[in-house]
């Protein structure tokens, strides 16, 4: 009996494949667009729950933003009586020739009429540098770079603020407004904090501690500010400290104040990162005499910043809608000159708020998801490397 | 264990003596906070020569071998790399580092360049090399270690294998004057263990000074011109191959070797 058991075991224990069996396609189930709805939106019970509350979501609040933006919405008038529910007998919905009237306010503030091409010919030098520097395949990138971070900063603040020298009327930054401001500060913010928050990560993590102690005061004190509280002091307390006739200019303070707010969060976000590159990239890169900035430059970095870019976009974003916040200290972004725009009694209707606002949101969102999905492509192009 | 067996390739001839000195340890210390790591090393190579330092974890081989190029500090003693004496100073540390390839146990690639980058980074930011000459010494160098055809591709869609070869060419593209090898094979695929080791073996065929910290006693047997045992953070036996093998004089080495070999 037991003689009999063991030969059975090795009988099935030994095997010798003869034909090798080739591959067969997926079952049906797995693939198109049947496939792709039960894997990925009726899966579970609970997934099918969230696909019905989200159909349902979508379905009430589409048809309302479409309704009050383009359906009901006025399109024509000189006044508040076209975008009034008891003069127009009617549903009334967005108030467009109110944003049409009060476009140029929007985009240029109070910025003299007839210098208003300046501000043009800037937004057309700011797109093409952007173009050129973000476009990963343009030639002469190195050029762009250049161009975007020594020639345009100099060109715009002359073409800007005026040179009588050359004939252009200065134009005082009180005066400036809108979306010029909007991109102004965006622009120098997104500029200066990532540079100035490499240096600032390094510093937190130098072994030279006089560095060190320095970084990690600054980052924390700016970081444990409210931004509100840095453009207050930058705005009001920086003309205490130093003379008159050395005061910067209201705009530059304010500038300056979110550039230093960003750079100190900008910091903490690359320190993230470069605590993710394990010990060995610095180890090996130092093994082979590179020295501290070129391990730093050509190893270090480009990994973490690689893995932070999600993060970093994130400040950015964060950035780009805080500089809302310099209107306390009298400064005319976007959403302020809205604000002015949306109590003038000549449009004074209960959807001209409403509709003020629906453009601010418009704005910052284009803007905003832009930056989100070059981020995304980014981040697939650099994936190439962890390709395994 | 290991790859490369007594019935291999016949052994090498012993380095010519005459040769300057590569490499000076004079009773050097070490210490990890209150722990002393390494006590009072004391070691000459000279050129040419290849060492083997083998023994139990944590006996102070690897932190010995980095202490050559300054991946580590020591805190007593003296330390000559082919003359120069390394110090706090960054020049020398520089002057060292320019002279000294070492091959590290997780390979150490730059994951975010090809392989003919990680290759030709060192000698076109540190010897000043222009691109174009850097790029050929490396195909020179990817041919030795067997594999010009991986050149375009990033570290991470290479083998274990042919990864740790890519760090061999790496360190020999700076025309190094001694190798280090830092558990090299450990972190390997059996499978892989040998064409590692094989371009070892060619490499002290080519006449390369080499301080080698393994436990693969085959490529010892075949390649060092001593072994030197250690344990506890002290050199406590160093001979010749056959000797180390054979007659072991100190206990310590005894037991090593009982429990190592089959």
């Amino acid at each position: 009996m037991t003689m009999a058991e063991g030969d059975l075991a090795v009988a099935e224990i030994a095997f010798v494949r003869g034909a090798s069996i080739a591959p067969r396609p997926p079952p049906a189930a797995m693939t198109g667009v049947l496939g792709w709805v039960r894997a990925n939106l009726l899966s579970t019970p609970f997934n099918i729950g969230l696909t019905i509350a989200i159909v349902l979501l979508l379905g009430w609040a589409i048809p309302e933003l479409v309704k009050f933006l383009l359906i009901d919405a006025v399109w024509t008038g000189t006044d508040r009586n076209a975008c009034l529910e008891y003069v127009q007998h009617r549903e009334i919905g967005a108030c467009w020739p109110f944003v049409w009237e009060r476009l140029p306010y929007f985009i240029y503030g109070s910025y003299p009429i007839s210098e208003r091409w300046r501000v043009d010919v800037f937004f057309g030098m700011l797109t093409i540098g952007i173009v050129w520097l973000l476009w990963l395949n343009a030639p002469r990138r190195d050029l762009a770079a250049i161009y975007f971070f020594a020639i345009l900063p100099v060109a715009s603040f002359i073409l800007l603020s005026g040179w009588a020298a050359i004939g252009l009327q200065p134009v005082d930054t009180v005066l400036w407004g809108g979306v010029l401001v909007t991109i102004v500060v965006a622009s120098v913010g997104i500029v200066v904090s990532l540079p100035l928050g490499i240096l600032l990560a390094l510093g937190r993590r130098s072994r030279m501690p006089a560095v060190r102690l320095l970084s990690v005061i600054f980052i924390e004190f700016v970081r444990g500010v409210p931004l509100i509280t840095v453009l207050f002091m930058a705005g009001v307390m920086l003309p205490l400290f130093v003379p008159e006739q050395l005061s910067p200019d209201k705009l530059v303070r304010a500038l300056v104040g979110i550039a230093i707010f960003a750079s100190a969060y900008m910091a903490e976000v690359v320190r993230a990162g470069l605590q993710s590159i394990p010990k060995g990239q610095y180890e090996g890169a130092m093994a082979v005499g590179l020295r501290y900035w070129q391990v730093m430059r050509l190893i270090i970095l480009p990994q973490a910043l690689k893995v932070t870019i999600p993060n970093i976009v994130n400040t950015y974003i964060g950035l780009f809608k805080d500089t809302t916040l310099v209107f306390i200290v009298g400064i005319f972004d976007l959403l302020r000159t809205i604000e002015v725009a949306r109590i003038d009694p000549k449009w004074a209707t209960p959807v001209t708020s409403t509709t003020g606002y629906a453009v601010a949101a418009i704005f910052y969102l284009v803007f905003c998801y832009g930056m989100s999905r070059y981020a995304r492509a980014m981040e697939a192009r650099l994936a190439k490397g962890d390709r395994r | 264990m290991s790859g490369i067996d007594n019935h291999g390739p016949p052994l090498l001839k012993p380095a010519k003596l005459n040769t300057p000195i590569a490499v000076e340890i004079d009773d050097l210390n070490k210490w990890y906070g209150d722990f002393h790591v390494l006590r009072d090393i004391n070691l000459k190579v000279m050129g040419g020569e290849r060492i083997v330092i083998c023994g139990p974890s944590g006996s102070g081989k690897s932190t010995m071998i980095r202490c050559i190029n300054r991946l580590e500090e020591h805190q007593a003693g003296r330390l000559f790399i082919d003359g120069v004496e390394l110090t706090a100073d960054l020049k020398k540390i520089d002057e060292v580092r320019r002279e000294v390839g070492m091959v590290f146990q997780h390979f150490n690639l730059f994951p975010h360049l090809t392989v003919l980058e990680n290759c030709t980074l060192a000698p076109i930011w540190v010897r000043k090399m222009p691109k174009k000459q850097a790029e050929e010494v490396a195909s020179h160098y990817l041919s030795r270690v067997k594999i010009p055809e991986q050149a375009s591709k990033y570290p991470g869609q290479l083998s274990g294998g042919q990864q740790q070869r890519v760090a061999i060419a790496r360190a020999l593209c700076m025309n190094p004057k001694i190798m280090l090898f830092d558990e090299p094979t450990s972190a390997l695929d059996p499978e892989m263990v040998k064409e590692v080791l094989d371009t070892m073996v060619e490499l002290a065929h080519d006449g390369m000074t080499m301080l080698v910290v393994t436990h693969e006693m085959g490529f010892a047997r075949q390649v060092a011109n001593r072994i030197v045992f250690m344990d506890e953070g002290q050199i406590v036996e160093a001979s010749v191959p056959e000797e180390f093998f054979a007659h072991p004089k100190h206990e310590r080495t005894k037991l090593f070797l009982s429990q190592i070999l089959r």
